[in-house]
């Protein structure tokens, strides 16, 4: 049976947290504990989660929940799964990191368990930049965005490298289950989550999380955000099963992608120019999926 | 479980943890404080979608016999239920 929020567990095992109003990211973890049920034990590296969630003695997870190194939330995660199951405990394994924890600073220690094969879920909150210590560029910046690394000048406008692709990453190892989501769509979400748990092996979900202070948007527009991101075609809502890429929402017509950067101050200073490029890379990427995915 | 608010006490310091490990979900402070506007429901209009409930980052709004109740102690007044509620049922007020 599929998830929705009638049927979602009305059990809150985060709470109370201290993460910025409107944020993405706890909304991503909240929900997916909330799938996943109280025998979750979630890992959390540096990173927004862990900073908002364990200000002691306020401990917001009702949950186990450990804070691991910045690059070893998947390695924790292959110990805990190990130590657990040789106890014979009922549990699910869970990491929550964001895109810098994960495509950049943990991506060995998530390549090494992918190729482990451990049963694990790996959950990676994108809100494409390292948002706690103050908006620097990541692997996940998008192309053209301000951050405090990538300012935007007159010689340069925002980052200059496009978005790694994490999700291709990952499947490219040949793991189980690899899926992207955004918290605009909350039940695919959710969803995703719930099949991810029925999976045995390493499952990899990345799940676009928007960050108010670091995109510059009203704290009540993230899930507008999120869900235009989707929408305008510059993210995709796809799985990894079984070795066959499938796309899970195709929008009949993109909206503008020039209205969903305008409305962001990351991607104010953003010239017509700029935009071409943007669009021409998503139409490129949106040909390739056609032709080649289900 | 839902983490729960406690009555605040000091430690003394036999009491902070030596190791790593502390209660899960315990909570010592509110977030109220940090509202500039709450979010207040007009029950007639509510259709219960569940739609803000689902959305909620802070997890604070929560049904109970076809009610929606919102836990102010927590609410941070981001607006986005305000915004997600297709009925128009949630308005947001400023804080005074």
């Amino acid at each position: 049976m599929s998830v929705t929020a009638k049927n979602l567990s009305r059990e809150e095992f985060f709470y109370g947290h201290k993460a910025c109003p409107g944020c993405g990211g706890s909304l991503a973890v909240r929900n997916a504990l909330k799938v996943l049920g109280k025998n979750a034990v979630a890992v959390l590296p540096a990173g927004c989660m862990s900073a908002v969630g364990f200000n002691f003695p306020q401990l917001c997870f009702g949950n186990n929940a450990i804070i691991s190194t910045f690059a070893g939330t998947a390695s924790m995660l292959t110990g805990i799964e190990a130590a657990l199951r040789i106890r014979g405990c009922d549990f699910t394994a869970v990491g929550f990191a964001g895109d810098g924890g994960t495509a950049d600073i943990g991506i060995q220690a998530l390549s090494g368990a992918i190729d482990r094969g451990d049963n694990i879920i790996y959950i990676c909150y994108d809100n494409e930049a390292y948002m706690n210590t103050g908006i620097q560029k990541s692997g996940l910046t998008p192309f053209g965005a301000k951050t405090t690394t990538t300012p935007a000048g007159e010689n340069i406008r925002g980052n200059i490298r496009p978005k790694k692709n994490m999700f291709e990453i990952a499947a490219a190892h040949g793991i189980p289950y690899a899926a992207t989501a955004t918290v605009g769509y909350m039940t695919d979400f959710l969803n995703k989550v719930e099949k991810a748990s029925r999976i045995k092996g390493t499952k990899y979900i990345h799940v676009i999380a928007p960050c108010p202070s670091g995109w510059g948007i009203p704290e009540s527009d993230t899930v507008e955000v999120a869900r235009e991101i989707v929408d305008c075609g510059l993210w995709y809502l796809a799985e990894f099963y079984e070795g066959e890429f499938k796309v899970t929402h195709t929008p009949k017509e993109f909206t503008s992608v020039e209205n969903y950067l305008k409305k962001q101050g990351r991607f104010k200073h953003l010239t017509a120019e700029d935009i071409k490029i943007i669009e021409s890379s998503r139409d490129k990427k949106w040909e390739k999926i056609r032709k080649e995915w289900v | 479980m839902k983490p729960y608010l406690r009555e605040k006490s000091a430690f003394s310091f036999e009491e902070i943890p030596e190791k790593t490990c502390f209660e899960a979900g315990y909570l010592v402070t509110k977030n109220s404080g940090w509202r500039r506007a709450r979010p207040v429901i007009d029950k007639d209009k509510c259709v219960m979608c569940l739609q803000c409930y689902l959305y909620c980052p802070d997890g604070v709004i929560s049904e109970s016999d076809n009610n929606i109740c919102i836990d102010y102690d927590f609410c941070k007044g981001c607006g986005i239920c305000g915004k997600i509620c297709k009925a128009g049922a949630i308005k947001m007020e400023a804080e005074v």
